[in-house]
């Protein structure tokens, strides 16, 4: 999947370290050189807030580290130094995202280039800390670029390419990198981590421009505006998100060209999908079953392939229905819920549908809500899914729009 | 087919209430002869605010349909009738959101009717309004400002009167007698109400506006921009510090000059530069930088940014150095200080009828102690709104100015000459 588009002068240039997803973070956010980082220990989020302040702790990286009393002022100082400047870095886990609320929802109208980490976590109640995406889905609606991630190398990755997308003065949006808890941010993998000065030719200063608070830009951030102004302030948010698109895409193919590694695909990855009739779908780290799944069955003849969703905002609603042209029925499995819902399914099932309605070729498409709650995703849970997406694609039509999978019943 | 579009040009806090229960009654009384209505106010508005202008709306119609064509979320487009319950607001209305200054019969239909309650004349008052270019009616119904409507509201007649005087206006659509009924129903309504509501019928007084009569002046008006030539992240330029003038010897802070603020003024300081003895009190502590310092080292308010708060006055260690007037006595705002300089002996004649003029200086914008409302309306008539307040507003240097509450006692029975009104009598 990985295609350099020229040779790799880059493999000297980088060193290979066993690190978990959130090490993985801390060291791209070294190698950014962020100025200010603030932390709230809540589970999973925590394990990144403690591999920065080690690497403040042994010097590697200059950066003021605030200890905020909470998730709502720990967000909240950041947009306020991203503002005059500062790159910066936030993050946060479930309930304490949640709690930080008031504070998310300004960040995009605001303009901030917050990169984020949110460690997927079940809200409470009941006390909970295994992976569920809602969390991060709060905000899907608000400006925020949201993407998943699946490994320690693209944790580090796509920390990078954050910063890159987000302070785009096209852009100047917030990103949200998310990474299932527990299989991500407490697993450690062999990670390429790059050398500083090839980050440099990668990631350019933070500049602002006429948006900096300064005393020699004298302006005034978000005051008191009514009905004459706010729909204005949204549209102009939403031509940013628009860009995002076109931003992405670049950020990318210019990550292949300085590491020499990387998906020219940045929407999502593709795996076996050329020939797949069975076409099932995903985010994060659930993609590791359904491949060993897919190998398996794949040995029995059946043409089952994954596509797992990098980013889910912006949508890449036009490169999926491309990519699903050829599927004879299609599998979604969400690691979230959505009550009430169109056919009760999950949020990424329900926006796949949305991005088929338009397309020539529609399959039928079938919502399978799974591993909540940090539960795992089995191999018998997936050679489930194959098995009902096949008799749809047989029958041409799904008996059932949505399933809960491995629910003791 | 028949309907009405009337709205009420109100002080926010002040007469909120008030014009609540305007254009409720102009509802309530439709409802009398089976018209369908609504009252609602502008929800971009800030009533909360002390003397900010704001509105409230009421639409009645023969039927429901009718009624739905006419209807408007925040504004209507055009009105048949514009009542306006404090005649400074004849110069012009900022609202609180960026509109620059709508004057007050901007939204009027042809042949419309401007309401207003004053004890000026309408030739006074065609100073300020600004000219229309279609004509309309320009009604008085003699009163002050009422102050009636804090938290609390305090009775003082105005909400009767008004309806009284739109059955004159409009009585095909509301009948005196469909107002007096609504009058006594209203849980507000008493028989001296419905008394007052009859002489206010009797009372107003209307005139023809032509379309060469008014302020000749071009409001100031603010363009909204597109979404596009917006600033991205909710971000506006600040204002830049200010800058000397008059050769370095003088100073002048920048000012918005999107957002003037002086529409919510209702009394403006009037400055006396020979007894100013240059303690900087009032330049240090009006909260919006009004004030020019000049080349002698005077404080000159700019009447374009004084919002009229009064703290100017209430600073001022000087007897009669500042003294707020009632806004009701000024054509214009410019500059006191030009004057006195062109001319200093002119400007103490002008100076001196202004803090004099009883009429006119009689204006409060708030109560300033306990009591006072029930001080003004014991000492004049019920109806107008009780009786003149002397000049004044006691301040941290009460003492020095002989400013204390009990000082402004007034025992003279009315601001306005004439024979005396209902209730009582």
């Amino acid at each position: 999947m990985t295609v350099a588009t020229q040779a790799a002068p880059a493999a000297a240039q980088e060193q290979e370290m066993l690190i978990s997803g959130s090490e993985a973070i801390a060291e791209a956010l070294t190698l950014a050189d962020i100025d200010v980082v603030t932390a709230y220990p809540i589970r999973p989020y925590d394990t990144v807030m403690q591999a920065i302040a080690k690497k403040i702790a042994n010097g590697q990286l200059v950066a003021e580290y605030i200890v905020a009393e909470g998730e709502h002022s720990q967000f909240e100082i950041v947009k306020h130094a991203s503002t005059v400047g500062a790159r910066v870095f936030c993050g946060s886990s479930g309930v304490g995202w949640a709690y930080a609320m008031e504070c998310l929802v300004v960040t995009p109208a605001l303009r901030v280039p917050l990169v984020a980490m949110v460690g997927n976590r079940a809200l409470d109640d009941p006390g909970a800390f295994g992976v569920e995406h809602n969390d991060a889905l709060f905000v899907r609606d608000l400006g925020w670029l949201l993407c998943w991630i699946d490994s320690s190398q693209e944790a580090l990755d796509t920390t990078l390419i954050a910063y890159r997308v987000a302070e785009d003065r096209r852009i100047f949006l917030p990103i949200a990198i998310s990474a299932d808890g527990a299989f991500l941010t407490h697993s450690q993998a062999i990670t390429k981590v790059p050398s500083k000065s090839l980050v440099e030719k990668f990631l350019p200063p933070y500049n602002r421009g006429d948006l900096q608070l300064h005393p020699d830009n004298p302006i005034t951030v978000a005051p008191q505006v009514n009905e004459d102004w706010v729909i204005e302030i949204r549209r102009q948010n939403n031509a940013a998100t628009e860009r995002a698109y076109t931003v992405i895409e670049e950020a990318y193919a210019d990550f292949r060209r300085v590491f020499g590694r990387g998906p020219e695909n940045p929407w999502f990855e593709e795996y076996m999908t050329e020939d797949a009739e069975v076409i099932l779908m995903g985010m994060g780290t659930l993609s590791l079953p359904v491949k060993v799944a897919i190998r398996k069955m794949r040995e029995e003849g059946k043409k089952v392939g994954l596509i797992r969703l990098r980013w889910f905002r912006p949508f890449p609603y036009e490169q999926l229905a491309e990519a699903l042209r050829k599927a004879k029925a299609i599998g979604v499995i969400d690691r979230d819920y959505s009550f009430g819902s169109p056919f009760g399914s999950g949020v990424v099932a329900t926006e796949v549908r949305a991005a088929l309605y338009n397309a020539e070729h529609r399959p039928p498409l079938i919502g399978f809500i799974c591993g909540l709650g940090g539960r795992e995703v089995t191999l018998e849970d997936v050679y489930k899914t194959t098995e009902i997406c096949y008799s749809a694609a047989k029958a041409g039509k799904t008996e059932r729009a949505t399933y809960w999978l491995g629910v003791r019943e | 087919m028949a309907h009405l579009i009337a709205e009420v040009v109100y002080r926010g806090i002040f007469q909120k209430n008030l014009a609540a229960r305007i254009t409720r009654g102009i509802v309530l009384s439709a409802r009398k002869a089976g018209r369908w209505g609504i009252a609602f106010g502008r929800y971009g508005d800030s009533p909360q605010r002390n003397g900010v202008p704001a509105k409230d709306f009421a639409i009645v119609a023969d039927t429901k349909e009718e009624l739905e064509q006419h209807m408007a979320r925040y504004q209507p487009k055009e009105l048949h009738v514009t009542i306006c319950v404090d005649d400074t607001l004849c110069k012009g209305v900022e609202s609180w959101a960026w509109y620059g200054l709508q004057p007050i019969n901007r939204l009027l239909l042809p042949n419309g009717h401007l309401l207003v309650t004053s004890t000026q004349s309408a030739d006074e008052l065609l100073k300020d309004a600004h000219k229309k270019n279609t004509p309309y009616s320009l009604w008085i119904l003699p009163g002050k400002a009422s102050l009636a409507g804090l938290w609390v509201y305090k009775e003082d007649h105005t909400e009767v009167r008004v309806l009284g005087a739109l059955a004159k206006i409009a009585p095909q659509i509301l009948s005196l007698q469909a107002v007096a009924e609504a009058i006594r129903e209203a849980d507000w309504g008493s028989d001296l109400k419905v008394e007052s509501a009859r002489k206010a019928y009797e009372r107003v007084e209307g005139r023809a506006v032509k379309i060469t009569e008014g302020n000749p002046e071009t409001p100031y008006s603010f363009e909204m921009p597109k979404w596009w030539e917006m600033r991205e992240g909710v971000t506006i330029p600040s204002l830049p510090i200010g800058k000397p003038i008059e050769g370095g010897k003088g100073y002048r802070p920048e000012r918005s000059t999107v957002f003037k603020k002086f529409s919510t003024r209702t009394m403006r300081p009037v400055i006396d530069f020979d007894t100013c003895v240059k303690c900087t009190l009032c330049w240090l502590q009006c909260p919006d930088s009004c004030f020019d310092v000049t080349p002698e080292g005077l404080y000159d308010a700019n009447m374009e940014s004084c919002c009229g708060c009064g703290i100017c006055e209430a600073v001022c260690p000087v007897g009669n150095c500042i003294t707020m007037v009632n806004e009701a006595a000024f054509d214009n705002n410019a500059s006191q200080w030009d004057m006195w300089r062109k001319d200093k002996d002119a400007y103490k004649v002008w100076l001196g009828a202004k803090i004099t003029d009883k009429v006119h200086v009689a204006r409060s914008h708030g109560f300033r102690y306990r009591g006072q409302y029930e001080q003004e309306l014991a000492s004049g008539e019920l109806e107008l709104g009780g009786a003149a307040l002397a000049s004044g507003i006691p301040g941290e240097n009460a003492d020095q100015k002989g400013l204390k509450p009990s000082a402004h006692e007034d025992k003279s029975s009315s601001i306005v000459t004439g024979v005396a009104e209902a209730p009582g009598g």
